[in-house]
Protein backbone atom coordinates (compact mmCIF):
# COMPACT_ATOMS: atom_id res chain seq x y z
CA UNK A 1 0.00 0.00 0.00
CA UNK A 2 3.22 2.48 -0.25
CA UNK A 3 1.74 4.08 -3.00
CA UNK A 4 -1.23 5.42 -0.79
CA UNK A 5 0.73 7.48 1.53
CA UNK A 6 1.73 10.24 -0.29
CA UNK A 7 4.89 9.07 -2.14
CA UNK A 8 6.64 10.43 -4.92
CA UNK A 9 5.18 8.93 -8.12
CA UNK A 10 8.17 8.60 -11.33
CA UNK A 11 6.80 8.43 -14.52
CA UNK A 12 9.01 4.89 -14.60
CA UNK A 13 6.55 3.71 -11.64
CA UNK A 14 3.90 4.10 -13.93
CA UNK A 15 5.31 2.63 -17.06
CA UNK A 16 6.39 -0.30 -15.33
CA UNK A 17 2.93 -1.16 -14.02
CA UNK A 18 2.75 0.05 -9.91
CA UNK A 19 0.07 2.25 -10.14
CA UNK A 20 -3.31 0.27 -10.45
CA UNK A 21 -5.21 1.85 -13.85
CA UNK A 22 -7.94 0.40 -16.03
CA UNK A 23 -8.41 1.25 -19.42
CA UNK A 24 -11.37 0.82 -21.80
CA UNK A 25 -11.88 2.80 -25.00
CA UNK A 26 -15.61 3.24 -26.01
CA UNK A 27 -16.94 2.15 -29.18
CA UNK A 28 -19.38 5.38 -29.77
CA UNK A 29 -20.03 6.13 -33.28
CA UNK A 30 -22.72 8.80 -34.17
CA UNK A 31 -24.13 9.53 -37.62
CA UNK A 32 -26.44 12.87 -37.28
CA UNK A 33 -29.28 13.54 -39.73
CA UNK A 34 -28.09 17.08 -41.28
CA UNK A 35 -31.96 18.03 -41.59
CA UNK A 36 -33.77 20.30 -44.05
CA UNK A 37 -31.72 23.37 -43.67
CA UNK A 38 -28.06 21.70 -43.62
CA UNK A 39 -28.79 19.07 -46.10
CA UNK A 40 -29.39 21.74 -48.87
CA UNK A 41 -26.68 23.87 -47.61
CA UNK A 42 -23.90 20.66 -48.14
CA UNK A 43 -25.88 20.24 -51.66
CA UNK A 44 -25.33 23.70 -52.66
CA UNK A 45 -21.58 23.40 -51.54
CA UNK A 46 -21.06 20.72 -53.99
CA UNK A 47 -22.55 22.87 -56.57
CA UNK A 48 -19.96 25.34 -55.68
CA UNK A 49 -22.29 27.60 -53.69
CA UNK A 50 -23.21 28.82 -50.32
CA UNK A 51 -26.93 29.45 -49.36
CA UNK A 52 -28.36 30.94 -46.85
CA UNK A 53 -32.36 31.10 -45.58
CA UNK A 54 -34.21 34.19 -45.05
CA UNK A 55 -36.35 35.73 -42.12
CA UNK A 56 -39.52 38.11 -44.01
CA UNK A 57 -39.54 39.60 -40.20
CA UNK A 58 -36.53 40.24 -39.44
CA UNK A 59 -35.25 40.78 -42.96
CA UNK A 60 -32.07 37.97 -42.01
CA UNK A 61 -30.16 36.51 -44.30
CA UNK A 62 -29.15 33.74 -42.21
CA UNK A 63 -25.62 31.60 -42.94
CA UNK A 64 -25.29 28.99 -41.82
CA UNK A 65 -29.28 28.42 -42.81
CA UNK A 66 -31.75 27.06 -40.73
CA UNK A 67 -35.52 26.40 -40.51
CA UNK A 68 -36.27 28.71 -38.07
CA UNK A 69 -35.21 32.61 -36.96
CA UNK A 70 -34.12 32.23 -33.88
CA UNK A 71 -34.07 35.69 -33.03
CA UNK A 72 -38.35 36.04 -34.13
CA UNK A 73 -38.97 32.42 -33.02
CA UNK A 74 -41.07 31.97 -36.53
CA UNK A 75 -40.00 29.66 -39.59
CA UNK A 76 -37.92 30.75 -41.95
CA UNK A 77 -39.45 31.64 -45.34
CA UNK A 78 -37.22 31.63 -47.71
CA UNK A 79 -33.90 30.92 -49.63
CA UNK A 80 -30.59 33.24 -50.59
CA UNK A 81 -27.60 32.25 -52.17
CA UNK A 82 -24.67 34.35 -50.29
CA UNK A 83 -21.35 35.27 -52.02
CA UNK A 84 -18.07 33.25 -51.64
CA UNK A 85 -16.49 36.99 -50.55
CA UNK A 86 -16.48 38.47 -47.07
CA UNK A 87 -14.42 39.79 -44.91
CA UNK A 88 -12.60 38.83 -41.73
CA UNK A 89 -14.44 39.25 -38.37
CA UNK A 90 -11.95 38.18 -36.37
CA UNK A 91 -9.02 35.34 -36.50
CA UNK A 92 -6.03 33.22 -34.53
CA UNK A 93 -3.17 31.77 -35.70
CA UNK A 94 -2.70 28.12 -34.22
CA UNK A 95 0.91 27.07 -34.00
CA UNK A 96 -0.19 23.98 -32.13
CA UNK A 97 -1.85 20.65 -33.28
CA UNK A 98 -4.51 18.91 -31.95
CA UNK A 99 -1.98 16.94 -29.81
CA UNK A 100 0.36 20.24 -28.68
CA UNK A 101 2.67 19.56 -30.82
CA UNK A 102 4.65 22.49 -32.76
CA UNK A 103 2.93 22.64 -36.35
CA UNK A 104 6.14 23.41 -38.72
CA UNK A 105 3.32 26.02 -40.68
CA UNK A 106 0.57 27.54 -38.77
CA UNK A 107 -3.10 27.49 -39.42
CA UNK A 108 -5.07 30.44 -39.73
CA UNK A 109 -8.23 30.03 -38.46
CA UNK A 110 -11.02 32.92 -39.28
CA UNK A 111 -14.58 33.81 -38.75
CA UNK A 112 -15.73 35.15 -41.89
CA UNK A 113 -18.91 37.68 -42.55
CA UNK A 114 -19.73 36.36 -45.84
CA UNK A 115 -21.11 39.45 -48.67
CA UNK A 116 -24.60 39.38 -49.20
CA UNK A 117 -25.75 37.76 -45.52
CA UNK A 118 -27.04 39.71 -42.77
CA UNK A 119 -24.39 41.58 -40.32
CA UNK A 120 -22.33 39.07 -38.11
CA UNK A 121 -23.29 35.92 -40.15
CA UNK A 122 -20.99 33.82 -42.12
CA UNK A 123 -18.63 30.77 -41.69
CA UNK A 124 -15.63 29.43 -40.06
CA UNK A 125 -13.08 28.35 -42.19
CA UNK A 126 -8.87 28.32 -42.72
CA UNK A 127 -6.85 31.23 -44.29
CA UNK A 128 -4.60 30.43 -46.43
CA UNK A 129 -2.32 32.14 -49.17
CA UNK A 130 -1.77 34.93 -46.94
CA UNK A 131 2.22 35.15 -46.90
CA UNK A 132 3.26 36.36 -43.37
CA UNK A 133 0.88 35.39 -41.03
CA UNK A 134 1.30 38.85 -39.68
CA UNK A 135 -0.39 40.19 -42.82
CA UNK A 136 -3.34 38.88 -41.97
CA UNK A 137 -5.87 41.50 -40.43
CA UNK A 138 -9.38 41.73 -38.88
CA UNK A 139 -11.41 43.56 -42.18
CA UNK A 140 -9.55 42.01 -44.51
CA UNK A 141 -11.62 40.80 -47.47
CA UNK A 142 -11.07 37.29 -48.51
CA UNK A 143 -13.04 35.04 -51.57
CA UNK A 144 -13.48 30.89 -50.68
CA UNK A 145 -10.76 28.38 -52.98
CA UNK A 146 -13.05 26.18 -53.93
CA UNK A 147 -11.81 22.23 -54.56
CA UNK A 148 -12.37 21.10 -58.35
CA UNK A 149 -16.32 19.90 -58.44
CA UNK A 150 -14.77 16.11 -58.95
CA UNK A 151 -13.40 16.36 -55.44
CA UNK A 152 -16.49 17.74 -53.63
CA UNK A 153 -18.48 15.62 -51.06
CA UNK A 154 -20.81 17.80 -50.10
CA UNK A 155 -19.00 18.99 -46.61
CA UNK A 156 -17.55 22.31 -45.29
CA UNK A 157 -14.01 21.16 -46.86
CA UNK A 158 -15.23 21.45 -50.47
CA UNK A 159 -14.37 24.82 -49.82
CA UNK A 160 -10.45 24.40 -49.25
CA UNK A 161 -10.03 27.36 -47.46
CA UNK A 162 -10.35 31.31 -48.10
CA UNK A 163 -7.61 33.86 -49.24
CA UNK A 164 -6.84 37.39 -49.37
CA UNK A 165 -8.36 39.83 -51.69
CA UNK A 166 -5.20 41.60 -52.75
CA UNK A 167 -6.55 44.57 -54.25
CA UNK B 1 -47.33 29.31 -2.41
CA UNK B 2 -48.63 29.38 -5.64
CA UNK B 3 -49.57 25.60 -7.53
CA UNK B 4 -47.98 24.39 -10.45
CA UNK B 5 -50.08 23.42 -13.99
CA UNK B 6 -49.09 21.78 -17.06
CA UNK B 7 -50.72 24.70 -19.70
CA UNK B 8 -48.94 23.32 -22.57
CA UNK B 9 -47.67 20.51 -24.27
CA UNK B 10 -46.13 19.71 -28.11
CA UNK B 11 -45.10 16.39 -29.46
CA UNK B 12 -42.87 15.56 -32.44
CA UNK B 13 -42.79 11.53 -33.01
CA UNK B 14 -42.40 8.82 -31.94
CA UNK B 15 -41.03 7.15 -34.79
CA UNK B 16 -38.66 4.22 -35.48
CA UNK B 17 -36.37 6.52 -37.48
CA UNK B 18 -36.13 10.86 -38.16
CA UNK B 19 -33.88 11.00 -40.95
CA UNK B 20 -35.77 13.73 -42.75
CA UNK B 21 -34.85 16.24 -39.52
CA UNK B 22 -31.86 17.15 -37.46
CA UNK B 23 -32.39 17.27 -33.65
CA UNK B 24 -32.59 20.86 -33.65
CA UNK B 25 -35.34 20.64 -36.13
CA UNK B 26 -36.98 18.06 -34.31
CA UNK B 27 -37.10 20.17 -31.06
CA UNK B 28 -38.27 23.47 -32.82
CA UNK B 29 -41.19 21.72 -34.15
CA UNK B 30 -42.42 20.25 -30.73
CA UNK B 31 -41.70 23.75 -29.39
CA UNK B 32 -43.84 25.11 -31.64
CA UNK B 33 -46.58 23.20 -31.04
CA UNK B 34 -46.56 23.21 -27.27
CA UNK B 35 -46.41 27.64 -27.08
CA UNK B 36 -49.67 27.13 -29.57
CA UNK B 37 -51.13 24.90 -27.00
CA UNK B 38 -50.14 26.89 -24.03
CA UNK B 39 -52.39 29.43 -25.62
CA UNK B 40 -49.77 31.05 -28.30
CA UNK B 41 -46.88 32.64 -26.04
CA UNK B 42 -44.01 34.00 -27.06
CA UNK B 43 -40.87 32.46 -25.84
CA UNK B 44 -38.78 35.27 -26.72
CA UNK B 45 -41.04 37.26 -23.60
CA UNK B 46 -43.50 35.34 -22.12
CA UNK B 47 -40.78 32.46 -20.48
CA UNK B 48 -39.17 33.02 -17.46
CA UNK B 49 -36.58 30.01 -17.79
CA UNK B 50 -35.81 26.92 -20.00
CA UNK B 51 -35.18 23.46 -18.18
CA UNK B 52 -33.46 21.07 -21.39
CA UNK B 53 -33.10 17.54 -20.63
CA UNK B 54 -30.00 15.70 -22.70
CA UNK B 55 -27.04 13.38 -21.57
CA UNK B 56 -24.12 13.82 -23.56
CA UNK B 57 -23.14 10.88 -24.23
CA UNK B 58 -26.38 9.74 -25.88
CA UNK B 59 -26.22 12.89 -28.66
CA UNK B 60 -22.50 12.66 -29.41
CA UNK B 61 -21.65 16.07 -28.12
CA UNK B 62 -19.64 17.54 -25.35
CA UNK B 63 -21.34 19.65 -23.02
CA UNK B 64 -24.66 19.08 -25.66
CA UNK B 65 -26.42 22.20 -23.50
CA UNK B 66 -24.70 25.15 -25.71
CA UNK B 67 -26.47 23.36 -28.87
CA UNK B 68 -29.98 23.65 -27.80
CA UNK B 69 -30.76 27.29 -27.02
CA UNK B 70 -31.94 28.76 -31.26
CA UNK B 71 -34.80 26.24 -31.87
CA UNK B 72 -36.70 26.65 -28.35
CA UNK B 73 -36.77 30.26 -28.76
CA UNK B 74 -34.27 30.37 -25.66
CA UNK B 75 -31.22 32.07 -27.71
CA UNK B 76 -29.75 34.91 -24.99
CA UNK B 77 -32.51 33.83 -22.73
CA UNK B 78 -32.82 32.06 -19.33
CA UNK B 79 -31.40 28.63 -19.89
CA UNK B 80 -29.81 25.25 -18.32
CA UNK B 81 -29.88 21.33 -19.44
CA UNK B 82 -30.33 18.77 -16.52
CA UNK B 83 -28.05 15.78 -17.61
CA UNK B 84 -31.30 12.98 -16.68
CA UNK B 85 -34.45 12.18 -17.53
CA UNK B 86 -37.47 14.68 -18.78
CA UNK B 87 -39.15 14.73 -15.50
CA UNK B 88 -36.11 15.40 -13.43
CA UNK B 89 -36.72 18.70 -16.05
CA UNK B 90 -40.50 18.57 -14.43
CA UNK B 91 -38.85 18.52 -11.01
CA UNK B 92 -36.67 21.41 -11.61
CA UNK B 93 -39.66 23.48 -12.81
CA UNK B 94 -41.82 22.63 -10.39
CA UNK B 95 -39.38 24.13 -7.85
CA UNK B 96 -38.51 27.01 -9.48
CA UNK B 97 -41.97 28.09 -9.63
CA UNK B 98 -43.03 26.97 -6.64
CA UNK B 99 -40.04 29.61 -5.35
CA UNK B 100 -42.36 32.55 -6.13
CA UNK B 101 -39.25 33.91 -8.28
CA UNK B 102 -40.75 31.95 -11.85
CA UNK B 103 -43.76 32.39 -13.68
CA UNK B 104 -43.22 30.24 -16.98
CA UNK B 105 -40.72 27.86 -17.23
CA UNK B 106 -40.04 25.35 -20.53
CA UNK B 107 -39.43 21.76 -20.16
CA UNK B 108 -37.65 19.79 -23.13
CA UNK B 109 -36.81 16.20 -23.90
CA UNK B 110 -35.93 14.29 -27.00
CA UNK B 111 -34.04 11.34 -28.55
CA UNK B 112 -32.29 11.17 -31.68
CA UNK B 113 -31.80 7.19 -31.10
CA UNK B 114 -31.64 6.71 -35.06
CA UNK B 115 -27.87 9.32 -35.11
CA UNK B 116 -26.37 6.72 -32.56
CA UNK B 117 -24.78 3.57 -34.31
CA UNK B 118 -23.54 2.25 -31.62
CA UNK B 119 -25.94 2.70 -28.80
CA UNK B 120 -25.51 -1.02 -26.95
CA UNK B 121 -21.60 0.42 -26.40
CA UNK B 122 -22.87 3.73 -24.92
CA UNK B 123 -25.04 2.17 -22.75
CA UNK B 124 -22.41 -0.56 -22.14
CA UNK B 125 -20.01 2.77 -21.15
CA UNK B 126 -22.22 2.93 -17.98
CA UNK B 127 -21.20 0.10 -16.48
CA UNK B 128 -18.45 0.34 -13.61
CA UNK B 129 -15.15 0.41 -15.91
CA UNK B 130 -13.28 -1.92 -13.30
CA UNK B 131 -15.39 -4.59 -11.99
CA UNK B 132 -18.49 -4.93 -14.39
CA UNK B 133 -17.05 -3.34 -18.21
CA UNK B 134 -14.12 -6.44 -18.35
CA UNK B 135 -16.61 -8.65 -18.28
CA UNK B 136 -17.84 -8.10 -21.88
CA UNK B 137 -21.55 -9.32 -23.11
CA UNK B 138 -24.64 -6.46 -23.96
CA UNK B 139 -25.87 -5.06 -20.97
CA UNK B 140 -28.87 -5.57 -21.06
CA UNK B 141 -27.82 -9.19 -19.40
CA UNK B 142 -28.65 -6.17 -16.04
CA UNK B 143 -32.10 -6.75 -17.38
CA UNK B 144 -32.04 -10.56 -17.42
CA UNK B 145 -30.85 -10.66 -13.76
CA UNK B 146 -33.11 -8.56 -12.55
CA UNK B 147 -36.26 -10.17 -14.19
CA UNK B 148 -34.40 -13.90 -13.30
CA UNK B 149 -34.53 -12.41 -9.29
CA UNK B 150 -37.72 -11.07 -9.28
CA UNK B 151 -39.79 -13.78 -10.72
CA UNK B 152 -37.88 -16.03 -8.84
CA UNK B 153 -38.82 -14.52 -5.31
CA UNK B 154 -42.42 -13.16 -5.98
CA UNK B 155 -43.22 -16.54 -8.35
CA UNK B 156 -44.40 -14.08 -11.16
CA UNK B 157 -44.66 -16.25 -14.26
CA UNK B 158 -43.59 -16.31 -18.00
CA UNK B 159 -46.83 -15.40 -19.10
CA UNK B 160 -48.19 -12.77 -16.64
CA UNK B 161 -44.83 -10.72 -18.10
CA UNK B 162 -45.77 -11.41 -21.63
CA UNK B 163 -49.25 -10.05 -20.79
CA UNK B 164 -47.85 -6.66 -20.44
CA UNK B 165 -46.78 -6.88 -23.69
CA UNK B 166 -49.82 -8.05 -25.50
CA UNK B 167 -51.48 -5.19 -23.66
CA UNK B 168 -48.93 -1.97 -24.21
CA UNK B 169 -48.99 -3.32 -27.84
CA UNK B 170 -52.41 -3.10 -28.37
CA UNK B 171 -53.13 0.33 -26.33
CA UNK B 172 -50.55 1.26 -28.85
CA UNK B 173 -52.45 0.98 -32.04
CA UNK B 174 -54.66 3.62 -30.57
CA UNK B 175 -51.88 6.22 -30.16
CA UNK B 176 -51.06 8.24 -32.98
CA UNK B 177 -47.69 9.33 -31.40
CA UNK B 178 -46.76 5.49 -31.17
CA UNK B 179 -44.46 3.75 -32.82
CA UNK B 180 -44.84 0.02 -32.10
CA UNK B 181 -48.13 -0.53 -31.86
CA UNK B 182 -49.03 -4.16 -32.49
CA UNK B 183 -51.53 -6.98 -32.24
CA UNK B 184 -49.41 -9.90 -30.23
CA UNK B 185 -50.43 -12.92 -29.03
CA UNK B 186 -49.07 -14.36 -25.09
CA UNK B 187 -47.50 -17.46 -27.50
CA UNK B 188 -45.77 -15.06 -29.81
CA UNK B 189 -43.75 -13.14 -26.97
CA UNK B 190 -43.21 -16.68 -25.40
CA UNK B 191 -41.71 -17.72 -28.78
CA UNK B 192 -39.92 -14.59 -29.38
CA UNK B 193 -35.86 -14.87 -28.79
CA UNK B 194 -34.49 -15.43 -25.45
CA UNK B 195 -32.29 -12.80 -25.85
CA UNK B 196 -31.13 -12.32 -21.71
CA UNK B 197 -32.41 -15.47 -19.94
CA UNK B 198 -35.28 -15.09 -18.87
CA UNK B 199 -36.46 -12.21 -21.02
CA UNK B 200 -37.89 -12.33 -24.40
CA UNK B 201 -36.83 -9.65 -27.41
CA UNK B 202 -40.62 -9.16 -27.77
CA UNK B 203 -40.15 -8.08 -23.92
CA UNK B 204 -37.43 -5.22 -24.73
CA UNK B 205 -38.79 -1.91 -25.86
CA UNK B 206 -36.94 -0.68 -29.28
CA UNK B 207 -35.53 2.74 -28.88
CA UNK B 208 -37.43 5.49 -30.97
CA UNK B 209 -37.35 9.19 -31.82
CA UNK B 210 -38.99 12.27 -30.54
CA UNK B 211 -39.14 15.06 -28.93
CA UNK B 212 -41.68 16.72 -25.82
CA UNK B 213 -41.72 20.26 -24.71
CA UNK B 214 -44.05 21.42 -22.21
CA UNK B 215 -45.21 24.57 -20.95
CA UNK B 216 -45.38 25.10 -16.72
CA UNK B 217 -46.87 28.07 -14.99
CA UNK B 218 -47.83 29.19 -11.72
CA UNK B 219 -51.67 29.17 -10.53
CA UNK B 220 -52.29 32.93 -11.50
CA UNK B 221 -51.00 32.18 -15.49
CA UNK B 222 -51.57 29.03 -15.83
CA UNK B 223 -55.53 30.34 -15.48
CA UNK B 224 -54.91 32.86 -17.65
CA UNK B 225 -53.24 30.95 -20.45
CA UNK B 226 -55.68 27.70 -20.39
CA UNK B 227 -58.96 26.04 -19.84
CA UNK B 228 -57.55 23.11 -19.29
CA UNK B 229 -54.46 23.18 -16.44
CA UNK B 230 -53.13 20.00 -15.26
CA UNK B 231 -52.06 20.41 -12.23
CA UNK B 232 -48.83 19.31 -10.42
CA UNK B 233 -49.61 17.83 -7.63
CA UNK B 234 -46.26 15.92 -6.21
CA UNK B 235 -42.70 14.70 -7.45
CA UNK B 236 -40.62 12.72 -5.88
CA UNK B 237 -37.28 11.64 -7.11
CA UNK B 238 -34.70 8.95 -5.99
CA UNK B 239 -31.29 7.50 -6.93
CA UNK B 240 -30.69 3.79 -4.89
CA UNK B 241 -26.73 2.31 -5.14
CA UNK B 242 -24.87 2.35 -8.73
CA UNK B 243 -23.19 -0.67 -7.43
CA UNK B 244 -24.73 -3.95 -9.04
CA UNK B 245 -22.83 -5.84 -6.39
CA UNK B 246 -24.96 -4.73 -3.82
CA UNK B 247 -28.30 -3.05 -5.17
CA UNK B 248 -31.47 -4.75 -4.50
CA UNK B 249 -32.12 -6.83 -7.47
CA UNK B 250 -36.38 -7.08 -6.86
CA UNK B 251 -38.11 -4.73 -5.24
CA UNK B 252 -36.87 -1.22 -7.67
CA UNK B 253 -36.69 0.44 -3.99
CA UNK B 254 -35.61 3.87 -6.09
CA UNK B 255 -39.27 3.60 -7.31
CA UNK B 256 -40.89 2.95 -3.76
CA UNK B 257 -39.24 6.02 -2.21
CA UNK B 258 -39.52 8.42 -5.31
CA UNK B 259 -43.63 7.71 -5.11
CA UNK B 260 -43.39 7.85 -1.10
CA UNK B 261 -41.72 11.55 -1.51
CA UNK B 262 -44.67 12.36 -4.00
CA UNK B 263 -47.89 11.01 -2.52
CA UNK B 264 -46.57 13.08 0.62
CA UNK B 265 -46.78 16.36 -1.12
CA UNK B 266 -50.36 14.85 -3.17
CA UNK B 267 -51.22 13.78 -0.05
CA UNK B 268 -52.07 10.33 -1.07
CA UNK B 269 -52.67 7.79 1.20
CA UNK B 270 -53.88 4.90 -0.73
CA UNK B 271 -53.26 5.23 -4.35
CA UNK B 272 -54.85 2.57 -6.19
CA UNK B 273 -57.90 4.23 -4.87
CA UNK B 274 -57.32 7.75 -5.35
CA UNK B 275 -55.43 7.54 -9.04
CA UNK B 276 -57.41 6.97 -11.52
CA UNK B 277 -54.37 5.74 -13.73
CA UNK B 278 -50.92 5.30 -14.88
CA UNK B 279 -47.65 5.85 -16.84
CA UNK B 280 -45.26 3.55 -15.75
CA UNK B 281 -41.74 2.89 -17.16
CA UNK B 282 -41.43 -0.23 -19.13
CA UNK B 283 -38.54 -0.38 -20.94
CA UNK B 284 -38.65 -3.98 -20.49
CA UNK B 285 -42.03 -5.75 -19.76
CA UNK B 286 -41.41 -7.14 -16.22
CA UNK B 287 -40.51 -3.40 -14.99
CA UNK B 288 -44.15 -2.32 -15.30
CA UNK B 289 -44.70 -5.18 -13.01
CA UNK B 290 -42.08 -4.73 -10.61
CA UNK B 291 -42.92 -0.67 -10.60
CA UNK B 292 -46.43 -1.67 -10.02
CA UNK B 293 -45.49 -2.88 -6.66
CA UNK B 294 -43.11 0.14 -5.87
CA UNK B 295 -45.33 2.28 -6.66
CA UNK B 296 -47.73 1.11 -3.96
CA UNK B 297 -50.45 -0.08 -6.45
CA UNK B 298 -50.77 -3.59 -5.25
CA UNK B 299 -48.91 -5.70 -3.14
CA UNK B 300 -45.14 -7.11 -3.68
CA UNK B 301 -45.30 -10.33 -6.00
CA UNK B 302 -48.96 -8.83 -7.16
CA UNK B 303 -49.07 -7.66 -10.21
CA UNK B 304 -48.53 -10.32 -12.57
CA UNK B 305 -51.35 -12.07 -11.55
CA UNK B 306 -54.04 -8.74 -11.55
CA UNK B 307 -51.97 -7.72 -15.07
CA UNK B 308 -52.98 -11.23 -16.23
CA UNK B 309 -56.59 -11.11 -14.58
CA UNK B 310 -57.27 -7.79 -16.66
CA UNK B 311 -57.01 -5.01 -13.75
CA UNK B 312 -54.52 -2.79 -16.14
CA UNK B 313 -56.41 -2.88 -19.28
CA UNK B 314 -57.32 0.55 -21.07
CA UNK B 315 -60.97 -1.03 -19.78
CA UNK B 316 -60.15 -2.60 -16.55
CA UNK B 317 -60.36 -0.73 -13.13
CA UNK B 318 -56.68 0.94 -13.33
CA UNK B 319 -55.25 1.33 -16.58
CA UNK B 320 -51.44 1.29 -17.01
CA UNK B 321 -50.02 2.51 -19.80
CA UNK B 322 -52.77 3.36 -21.71
CA UNK B 323 -50.24 4.94 -24.15
CA UNK B 324 -48.76 1.43 -25.14
CA UNK B 325 -45.70 2.15 -22.76
CA UNK B 326 -42.38 2.64 -24.16
CA UNK B 327 -43.30 -1.48 -25.71
CA UNK B 328 -45.58 0.15 -27.75
CA UNK B 329 -44.71 3.96 -27.99
CA UNK B 330 -40.80 2.96 -28.70
CA UNK B 331 -38.19 3.90 -25.49
CA UNK B 332 -37.55 7.56 -26.13
CA UNK B 333 -34.23 7.52 -23.73
CA UNK B 334 -34.32 10.92 -22.03
CA UNK B 335 -37.71 11.86 -23.30
CA UNK B 336 -39.30 8.84 -21.97
CA UNK B 337 -40.59 10.65 -18.59
CA UNK B 338 -41.82 13.19 -21.39
CA UNK B 339 -43.90 10.39 -23.12
CA UNK B 340 -45.30 9.29 -19.70
CA UNK B 341 -46.23 13.31 -18.71
CA UNK B 342 -47.92 13.91 -22.18
CA UNK B 343 -50.07 11.13 -21.83
CA UNK B 344 -51.70 11.88 -18.68
CA UNK B 345 -51.92 15.60 -19.52
CA UNK B 346 -53.75 13.89 -22.75
CA UNK B 347 -55.87 11.73 -20.77
CA UNK B 348 -56.73 13.86 -17.92
CA UNK B 349 -57.59 17.18 -20.54
CA UNK B 350 -60.24 14.33 -22.24
CA UNK B 351 -57.87 14.37 -25.48
CA UNK B 352 -57.08 10.95 -25.32
CA UNK B 353 -58.97 10.09 -28.66
CA UNK B 354 -59.69 6.34 -29.04
CA UNK B 355 -57.44 5.37 -25.87
CA UNK B 356 -59.96 8.19 -23.04
CA UNK B 357 -60.33 6.66 -19.93
CA UNK B 358 -63.67 8.09 -18.49
CA UNK B 359 -63.60 9.99 -15.98
CA UNK B 360 -59.98 10.58 -15.24
CA UNK B 361 -59.00 12.78 -12.80
CA UNK B 362 -55.80 11.64 -11.37
CA UNK B 363 -53.26 10.34 -13.17
CA UNK B 364 -49.15 9.16 -11.85
CA UNK B 365 -46.38 9.05 -14.13
CA UNK B 366 -43.38 6.99 -13.71
CA UNK B 367 -40.06 7.33 -14.68
CA UNK B 368 -36.64 5.08 -14.78
CA UNK B 369 -33.39 6.25 -16.37
CA UNK B 370 -33.01 2.82 -17.92
CA UNK B 371 -30.20 0.26 -17.48
CA UNK B 372 -27.79 0.37 -15.80
CA UNK B 373 -29.66 3.12 -13.41
CA UNK B 374 -31.24 2.68 -10.17
CA UNK B 375 -33.03 6.32 -10.66
CA UNK B 376 -36.59 7.15 -10.27
CA UNK B 377 -39.29 9.94 -10.80
CA UNK B 378 -42.56 9.92 -9.82
CA UNK B 379 -45.61 12.45 -10.37
CA UNK B 380 -48.95 12.75 -9.48
CA UNK B 381 -51.40 14.89 -12.02
CA UNK B 382 -54.81 16.13 -11.55
CA UNK B 383 -57.17 18.51 -13.78
CA UNK B 384 -58.75 19.32 -10.19
CA UNK B 385 -57.07 22.06 -8.31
Amino acid sequence: MRYYQSEAVETKDIKEGKIPTEKFRPKAKFAWSAGIAISRFLEELKNGKIIATTCSKCGRIMVPPRIYCEKCFKPADGWKYVKDTGVINTFSVSFLAADASRLKEPIVVAIINLDGASEGMGIVHRIEEYGDWREVKIGMKVKAVWKPPEERTGAITDIAYFKPIRE
Amino acid sequence: MTEVAIVGVGCVGFRQITPELSYKELMYEAAVKAYEDAGGINPRKDVDVFVTCAEDYLEGFSIFDEFVPDQLGAALRHLFTVSGDGMLGLATAYMLIKTGQFDTVVVEAHSKASDILTYMDIVAFGLDPIFNRPLGGHPYYVAGMEMNRYMHDTCTTMEQCASVVVKNKKNAILNPYAAYGAGVTIDQVLCSETCFYPLKKLEISNPADGCVVMVLASENVAEKLTDKPVWVKGVGWCTETPSLETMDWTKAVYTRLAAEMAYKTAKISNPLKEIDFAEIHDLFAYKELQHMEALKLCDYGEAGKLTEQGLTALDGEFPVNPSGGLLGMGYGLEASGMQKLLEVVLQLRGEAGKRQIQDAEVGLAHTWRGIPTTTGVVAVLSNKK
